[in-house]
């Protein structure tokens, strides 16, 4: 559920709101920083550019346009797109190959009380390496349909269906159907 | 009217959740999700399951909110303005003047756009309502040509049915159509029916009088048409009203007969 009344408190610039949202999305938003950033510092670092960007233009937000999440996800996927351009991050990263996702949650030993761990684990196990590489680019980074299917070199009309098996199968793990 | 399961099939409701598809798509996704339980249902399970797999990916939990409050309020502090400055300069007066001059004119545009939205409001609503009353002016006017039709009909026999003692004023008319066994019977001239009464239809035969009931016309309604269509299959060699309780009777209160008339032979 989406806390909208959370939300509209946000939005007239109430702290302790604000405070409560943290609480909720914090780790999701920093999650997919750090699947981006692959930098646990960094990613720290710009998790918090994220919120106070969000509070800055919190009256940007609208229902009508989209989700709460998708909103946060968008300001986070961009924040941490454009460090990965700064010269700092270049230099450090020079030698690391392109990670995923699923690098992450495999190196990965302890997980937060918010999440199935078993469930991601076993998730991980069955998830086709296309579903890997859909996943990533689609949600994690963020490319538009014809990107992805460009990236991948599969046809434009099978990203979409693609993508909602991977996430079935996500959901099927976790049981959230 | 969208069929629910292939949209859902169609994966535009996780690529909604991602936020990758366009602004407008995004607009209309929205759209149907909100006049959809079962959409929303979808777009809060796909929600879900995103959330456990973005904070499984998250290296460590987030530090506390206490270092975003600090952030946010410091840089609001930023924007006070220091009172104690001893010399003001006339350039700085000149800038606040022309601030507040500035807030006015915005303010002054901002309110004369709500006004001009609260007229679009306005006639918006007021377009509706007309174009609702010429519809149904529209369904009047084609029901009316429709009696029309019938009435102009060849083989219509037309009986008026004049006033009675009891109401000198009263008239009504009968429209016939032997070949249909349909009648058409036009109340218009009858005075409204007192509460607890209906006016009753008959079809009479003389020689020896016999009336059969045709119709009781409890659907009377002083703004309609008052107009009826009932069957008729009798050989009717005259038609009257009369008054009679709730219900209809079962023979004609002859006393209380407001219109006749005789079918010309």
């Amino acid at each position: 559920m989406q806390p909208d009344q959370l939300i509209a408190k946000f939005q007239q610039k109430d702290e302790s709101a604000f405070a409560e949202l943290y609480e909720r999305y914090s780790e999701n938003i920093l999650g997919v920083i750090h699947s981006i950033l692959h930098d646990q510092e960094l990613s720290e670092e710009v998790l918090q550019d994220v919120f106070v960007k969000a509070w800055n233009n919190a009256s940007s937000y609208n229902s009508k346009k989209g989700r709460f999440f998708t909103w946060l996800l968008n300001i986070a996927r961009n924040a941490a797109i454009d460090k990965t351009r700064s010269k700092a991050f270049k230099d450090s990263k020079q030698n690391q190959s392109a990670a995923f996702f699923v690098d992450i949650l495999e190196d990965k030993n302890n997980f937060s009380s918010k999440v199935d761990a078993i469930g991601i684990k076993k998730y991980i196990e069955v998830l086709e390496p296309i579903c890997k590489k859909v996943i990533q680019l689609l949600f994690f980074k963020g490319y538009t349909q014809k990107e992805t299917a460009e990236e991948l070199d599969i046809p434009l009309g099978t990203v979409k269906t693609r993508n909602r098996i991977c996430i079935n199968k996500l959901r099927e793990v976790l049981g959230v159907t | 009217m969208i069929d629910i399961k292939e949209y859902i099939d169609s994966g535009v409701l996780e690529l909604y959740v991602y936020g990758t598809l366009s602004e407008a798509e995004s607009a209309e996704v929205s759209r149907l999700v909100a006049l959809h339980p079962e959409l929303k249902a979808e777009v809060e399970q796909i929600e879900t399951a995103l959330q456990q797999l973005t904070s499984a990916a998250a290296p460590s939990t987030p530090s506390s909110f206490e270092s975003i409050r600090s952030k946010i309020q410091s840089k609001e502090e930023k924007y006070v303005i220091p009172l104690s400055r001893k010399r003001i300069p006339i350039a700085a007066y000149l800038g606040w003047a022309a601030a507040v001059l500035l807030l006015i004119v915005i303010g002054y545009q901002f309110s004369e756009g709500q006004k001009l939205e609260d007229k679009i409001t306005t006639l918006e609503r007021e377009q509706l309502l007309q174009q609702g009353k010429t519809d149904m002016a529209e369904e009047e006017l084609a029901k009316a040509n429709e009696l029309l039709d019938v009435l102009r009909t060849k083989d219509i026999i037309s009986v008026p049915l004049g006033a009675q003692e009891i109401a000198p004023e009263a008239y009504a008319s009968i429209y016939w159509n032997k070949d249909t066994e349909k009648a058409y019977v036009d109340v218009r001239g009858l005075p409204n029916p007192p509460e607890g009464k209906v006016y009753q239809l008959w079809s009479l035969t003389l020689d020896p009088l016999t009336p059969t009931s045709m119709a009781v016309l409890d659907q009377y309604d002083a703004n309609g048409t008052q107009l009826f269509e009932v069957d008729n299959p009798n050989a009717s060699q005259a038609f009257g009203i009369t008054l009679e309780p709730e219900g209809g009777s079962a023979s004609p209160t002859l006393e209380q007969l407001y219109v006749l008339g005789v079918v010309e032979p």
